[in-house]
This record gives structure tokens, C-alpha cells and sequence, in this order.
């Protein structure tokens, strides 16, 4: 089975900067949606299935950390796997966001060989059986 | 050290890793000065991205269209021949990223730091200036035959008074503070 993954992030640059890298993983990955704030991935998770969210913190509208509580606290999409990947490098932002349950976290700048050993293993698990 | 030096520390540290990781390009530091507003009327691409918290400020990042266009190019893997949306969408994340870093980095010495989302300009004859009148602490890399310009200004807020030494205030010199 393919994962459908969902990019968010105001940067149009790194939705386009993951969508490359992530195609590069050679992980079995189909659709990756882009959302450009919290309101829109929210809006966006209502009509298709995710397997895996990608999120910036600093976005307009709703950010990342806020936009993460949401899919936390709705029951349907609680299993699914957040990744922060964002400049918010503190501690306090870190500890935040391991809060909020996010299953990982990468700063930015990033590699592709980054972003590929953080998803090695979560993506299989959210994938169902 | 000093907020001076630290931030200069920060500035270079953050500008050349980025660059490193998402340009493949090894930056040279160039020239470090301190400047007030200047009253020089600029071209090119300028982007902003404020920061806040116990200290405030701007950080921003200045090059010329060339260079703006060799950036995009380089970080999407595409060809950009004049500055269009797609080319100042990575100079604001290239901004985002710097400042960002430079941000986590300082948290340590000057405590927790907001950070706003980017503001990017283009345009011919124009003027950028610090309403708060602080000193740009300006740190300028080569980059083949140009160069990109990443300025940091940043003064002590209330809630920074614990911190900063009473005479570097009196003085107006929060940058002489030492962290």
C-alpha cells in the first residue's frame, strides 16, 4: 500500500523541496497533498485520506503547533503520524511540540538523507495492515 | 563576548550552513560593519523577518535579482531568468531559515525569541528603514561575483533590563552587553 502523505507550509519552495525529497526516499509513497497553513490542512484531511502530515510551525492563519492539537484531538485523525519540520529549534518549541504529539521533528535546513531516516520508522506503522 | 560578537558568531554560522545544505554552495565571509540607517537609495531584493521577545529586532537578507535568481535556481534545481514569485518565495524561506537559526541560537544567551513570518521587497530605488533607529550589525559573503548581505538589529526590550548592564543602556550601546 502507498502512504498519502500531506506537505503543509506557507513556503511554496520547501512543499516543492519535500515533495522532490520525498519522492527520492524510494519509500511506497502516492499522493503528496501541499497545504499552505493549518485552516487549509485541515480543510484538506476532511476529503482525503493521510497516512502522514508534514508541518511548518510558523505559518499565517493557523500554525503548525495549533494545526497539530486539531488533528490530536479528533478522534478519526489522532493516529496519524505529525512531523515538524521547521527553524523552531528551541528546546521549548521541541518540548511543545513532543507534547502536542508530534512523532517527530526536523529543523530546518534539512537533507534528503535527514528527512528520509526521521520517516523510516513511521512511516510503515501508519500504513494499515 | 559580547551581543556584538555573538551575533556575528550566529550570523555567519547560520548563513553558511544553510547555504551548505540546501544551495551546495560553501559561503566566504566578507566584511563585518555596523551601520545606522543609511540614506543610500538601493535595487534588488531585500526580505525582512522580525524578531521578538526580551530583545527586538529585524533580521534581513539583501542581494541583487542575479544573485536572487542563482538562489532559486539552486535550491528548486530550476532555471529562474527574472525575478518572479517562485524566486522571492525562496529568498523569504532562505530568510525564514537564516534568521530562524540565528534566532534559536541567540535564545540561549538572550533568552526566548518570536519570529515572524518573512516580508520580501523587489523593486528599483528604493530606501529600507529601522524605525527604531538601532544599529545593523552587518555581516556581507562572496559569492563568486556577488555578494549576499545578512543584517541583524536587535535592542534590549523591559524584560531584558535583568541581563543588560545599566551603563551599555545609558550609552545606547546594548551591543557592547556582555553574554
Amino acid at each position: 500500500m502507498e502512504a498519502e502523505i500531506l506537505v503543509v507550509d506557507d513556503s511554496a519552495a520547501i512543499r516543492k523541496i519535500l515533495q522532490r525529497v520525498l519522492r527520492q526516499t524510494g519509500m511506497a509513497i502516492g499522493n503528496i497533498m501541499e497545504a499552505g497553513d493549518g485552516e487549509e490542512a485541515l480543510a484538506m484531511m476532511q476529503s482525503h485520506k493521510v497516512h502522514l502530515v508534514l508541518t511548518d510551525i510558523n505559518m499565517p492563519k493557523m500554525d503548525g503547533l495549533q494545526f497539530m492539537g486539531k488533528v490530536k484531538a479528533t478522534a478519526e485523525w489522532e493516529a496519524i503520524p505529525v512531523v515538524m519540520i521547521t527553524t523552531e529549534g528551541g528546546e521549548a518549541k521541541v518540548a511543545e511540540a513532543v507534547r502536542l504529539g508530534a512523532a517527530g521533528y526536523v529543523r530546518k535546513p534539512f537533507t534528503a538523507d535527514q528527512i528520509k531516516e526521521k520517516l523510516a520508522g513511521i512511516l510503515e506503522p501508519a500504513l494499515p495492515l | 563576548m559580547n551581543v556584538k560578537d555573538l551575533i556575528v558568531n550566529c550570523i555567519q554560522h547560520a548563513t553558511r550552513q544553510v547555504a551548505s545544505t540546501m544551495l551546495g554552495e560553501e559561503l566566504k565571509p566578507a566584511m563585518v560593519t555596523m551601520e545606522r540607517d543609511t540614506s543610500d537609495v538601493r535595487d534588488g531584493v531585500v526580505s525582512f523577518v522580525g524578531l521578538a521577545g526580551n530583545w527586538a529586532g529585524t533580521g534581513s537578507i539583501t542581494c541583487s535579482p542575479t544573485l536572487a535568481c542563482k538562489i532559486c535556481g539552486q535550491m528548486l534545481m530550476t532555471e529562474a531568468s527574472a525575478v518572479n514569485e517562485e524566486v522571492l518565495d525562496a529568498i523569504a524561506e532562505i530568510t525564514n531559515m537564516v534568521i530562524g537559526n540565528v534566532k534559536t541560537d541567540l535564545e540561549a544567551h538572550l533568552g526566548p525569541l518570536g519570529l515572524s513570518v518573512p516580508t520580501v521587497v523587489y523593486g528599483h530605488n528604493f530606501k529600507a528603514r529601522n524605525a527604531g533607529h538601532a544599529e545593523w550589525i552587518v555581516a556581507r559573503f562572496e559569492w563568486g561575483e556577488e555578494a549576499l548581505t545578512v543584517k541583524v538589529s536587535l535592542t534590549p526590550q523591559d524584560g531584558a533590563k535583568g541581563t543588560v548592564h545599566a551603563s551599555a543602556l545609558l550609552l545606547n550601546e546594548p551591543y557592547a552587553v556582555d553574554v
